[in-house]
């Protein structure tokens, strides 16, 4: 595929090209100059948001950009959409009084697009990736009824506290095309987790797309000493609806099977939140539950701009781990909770993405759209 | 009796015509049942289709980049996004859509190149699959101004058609030349050309290995070599063996030719981006090719042509060179470079067959002439003149 990598200068017909541009030296370094111009290097957002109207913008990081947009429709699901869906399952009470919740998870082929115009054969949990985000209580039962759809085996293995028959690995809870499997286990300890496909071979696995993030809010009664910072973690409390909560799952796509990525992103759509900035309301704090999945490298970052943030990392504590930093960066399966607010800042677009400036510019970079309150 | 005659022709002829429309009805119903049974099914197995692209053009100005690209798939391919240094750039596409098999399309990015510097795209496609070019130095590409045709006229001038003159301008030496000195000459001229034979081949298989698939690169080279060696033998032999102005013509077209298909790769180097260093190289190279004037003058020693012959024969062999370079910068692919060297090759090749047979011819000795010291002195002087002069222009 890659045979035309190579411009042989040792022909000596090039080389006669050395005698015709120096001769015409005076003629091309007008034209060089005017191709070197840096354009306009200010203003990511606005150019992104321009660049869709656009399609020759001036030559400068606006430009570097995939072309056209991908259809959320025929995917199934959004990454906009994807940043506050939180799957909460169904909710019942045991004998012994404890809440019961239950996960309906299925596996599924799917072919989805990753990129504008590039598709992708994906194996995936509930017909989407990342597959659902998972939230519950800390305490509470936790009951995953797993469907296998698709052609391979597959199991759900959930980072958490759990039996050795419940950890989706080989020879526990495998589950092979046509049956099904139930995981039970306590929902311990909390923290920002993630769950994904532990069938061989792993790589594969998880790069076709089996992963999810998986998170569970501390209850406030076990933890008086911060029950406040507990209860505003806790979904559906007064004090969390205080908070804009995302999760985003750092991922990445090797479309030519040669073990690199050749697009990176948040919920799975490369470059996303360039071209749909995500709406932060100035005066609520934002939280977001940040899951590296990534597979081929082995380390990502996440770095905000023009601000700082508190970081707890694998969210397993009230007290952050991480004070007043702008980047934070995740091994693989790696995660944690970032926290900061815009209250003091000036509304406008302000740029995430990692500090792998490659990671950034295949796609894995976006924008929080700050304004004074939703319309 | 004589009436029958006709008839028993006509039946013969209507019996042929059954023979011949038999087989070809065979064929049809194999095609009609291929067609419709479709047992071709069996072999689908949800593989994605084969996708091929080949980059042909690249072009630097003040817009960007723009590269041609021919899409040579076994089905449409669609090119959905392109790498510039492992960036994500936009880009449109002229014309838009899915490219179908053979044909060509421009991909046109708002892209701040760095004057000198290598860059590396790559182009995915909607099955993921991704084709990479890289460019080692991009250089602005000559527009197609009137300065930058006379800048090119000029290196086609200094590289063509001055050599050919000042080899040509050893005419009135040659002449006292005895008929030994007459068959080192003609010798001379077989090793210059089978040198450039050679050189013509090689670079004519290397393009060749840089084109599209659909146009099987060196299976081109190989059957444009042959078949204008085979139409310019025809041609000549036509009315005997060339000898004289006519032998000098038929040398000056094969090294016009060659010209021509050097003109075009060095144009569509220089429009590719790729450019060496130094006027000298060019200097070298117009040294390199004084050999070809002298052996155009070989054959006509004797003959005392008029001075528009002479301006007539350097202008079929440099000429060509001038006209390359604007072709090649303006328009050329690798392909037609590779076709123009290949017929340039064939044409070198006839020439060396007839330069041989009028060396004979001129000899009482016949073949055994080739087996002469000044011969194969010719022979090696010929061929190691160029070779050595060839090593001035490369690096």
């Amino acid at each position: 595929m890659e045979k035309q990598t190579r411009q042989d200068l040792l022909r000596r017909r090039s080389l006669l090209m050395g005698g015709l541009a120096a001769a015409g030296g005076t003629a091309i370094c007008t034209s060089v100059a005017m191709g070197q111009q840096p354009a306009n290097h200010a203003g990511h957002g606005a150019q992104a948001i321009a660049d869709a109207a656009d399609p020759m913008p001036s030559m400068g990081h606006g430009a570097m950009m995939t072309v056209g947009d991908v259809d959320s429709a025929a995917n199934g699901f959004d990454p906009t959409d994807m940043l506050t869906d939180w799957d909460t399952g169904t909710v019942s009470t045991l004998p012994d009084g404890r809440t019961l919740r239950t996960f309906e998870m299925t596996a599924e082929d799917r072919e989805i697009e990753i990129a504008p115009g590039i598709k992708f054969p994906a194996w995936t949990y509930n017909g989407r990736v990342p597959g659902p985000a998972l939230r519950a209580k800390e305490g509470e039962r936790l009951r995953i009824v797993f469907r296998n759809y698709a052609s391979h085996p597959h199991s759900i293995h959930f980072h958490g506290i759990h039996a050795a028959r419940m950890d989706g690995v080989p020879g526990a809870g495998m589950v092979d095309p046509g049956d099904e499997f139930i995981y039970e286990f306590d929902a311990k300890p909390f923290g920002c987790h993630l769950y994904h496909c532990h069938a061989m071979p792993l790589r594969r696995h998880i790069h076709k797309g089996m992963y999810g993030a998986f998170v569970i809010d501390p209850d406030p009664e076990r933890h008086p000493e911060h029950a406040d910072v507990a209860r505003s973690r806790l979904l559906g409390t007064p004090e969390n609806t205080g908070w804009q909560e995302l999760v985003m799952v750092m991922n990445a796509f090797d479309t030519n099977f040669d073990a690199e990525n050749e697009f990176y992103a948040v919920n799975t759509v490369a470059h996303a939140f360039m071209k749909r900035p995500i709406r932060i309301v100035k005066g609520k704090p934002v939280r977001i539950y940040l899951i590296n999945v990534i597979e081929f490298d082995p380390i990502n970052s996440f770095h905000l701009h023009a601000n700082f943030f508190d970081y707890y990392d694998q969210g397993t504590t009230l007290t952050p781990t991480l004070k007043t930093v702008d980047l934070i960066t995740q091994c693989q399966a790696q995660r944690g909770i970032l926290e900061f607010t815009f209250a003091e800042h000036e509304p406008g677009l302000y740029m995430f993405h990692p500090h792998q400036t490659e990671f950034t510019e295949l796609g894995w970079v976006g924008m929080f759209d700050v304004v004074e309150a939703l319309a | 009796m004589n009436e029958m005659l006709p008839r028993a022709a006509i039946r013969a002829a209507r019996t042929n015509l059954v023979w011949l429309a038999l087989p070809l009805l065979a064929f049809g119903v194999a095609v009609a049942w291929i067609l419709s049974t479709d047992p071709l099914s069996g072999f689908r197995n949800g593989a994605p289709p084969v996708e091929n692209l080949t980059f042909e053009r690249t072009v630097f100005d003040e817009g960007g980049l723009r590269l041609l690209v021919r899409a040579g798939g076994s089905e449409p391919m669609t090119v959905a996004q392109v790498q510039v240094d492992d960036a994500y750039w936009q880009f449109t596409q002229d014309p838009p859509g899915p490219i179908a098999r053979g044909r060509a399309a421009w991909l046109k990015l708002p892209f701040p190149w760095m004057l000198g510097e290598a860059h590396a795209v790559k182009v995915v496609t909607s099955t993921g699959a991704t084709f990479a070019h890289d460019i080692a130095v991009a250089v602005p590409t000559p527009q197609a101004t009137t300065g930058q045709m006379r800048l090119q006229a000029m290196v086609g001038i200094i590289v063509g058609i001055v050599p050919v003159a000042v080899g040509l301008m050893f005419y009135p030496v040659l002449r006292d030349v005895g008929r030994e000195g007459m068959a080192f000459l003609l010798s001379l001229t077989i090793g210059l050309l089978g040198f450039l034979l050679v050189d013509a081949g090689a670079e004519a298989l290397e393009l060749a290995s840089e084109t599209a698939a659909i146009f099987q690169g060196p299976v081109m080279v190989v059957l444009a070599a042959l078949s204008s060696f085979l139409l310019l033998m025809a041609i000549g032999r036509r009315s005997g063996a060339p000898a004289g102005v006519a032998l000098s013509t038929y040398i000056a077209l094969g090294i016009g030719l060659h010209n021509l298909g050097e003109g075009l790769a060095i144009g569509a180097a220089f429009a590719a981006g790729s450019a060496g260093l130094g006027t000298f190289l060019v200097l070298g190279f117009a040294l390199h090719n004084v050999t070809e004037g002298i052996g155009i003058a070989a054959p006509i020693l004797k003959k005392r042509p008029s001075l528009w012959t002479f301006v007539g024969l350097t202008l079929l062999a440099g000429g060509p060179a001038v006209i390359g370079m604007w072709l090649g910068s303006l328009a050329a692919s690798a392909q037609w470079s590779a076709l123009a060297l290949a017929v340039g090759a064939g044409a070198i090749l006839q020439v060396i067959v007839e330069v041989g047979a009028y060396l004979r011819r001129q000899s009482e000795r016949g073949r055994d002439v080739f087996l002469t010291p000044p011969v194969l002195a010719g022979l090696a002087a010929g061929a190691a003149f160029m070779y050595v002069t060839a090593a001035l222009v490369k690096i």
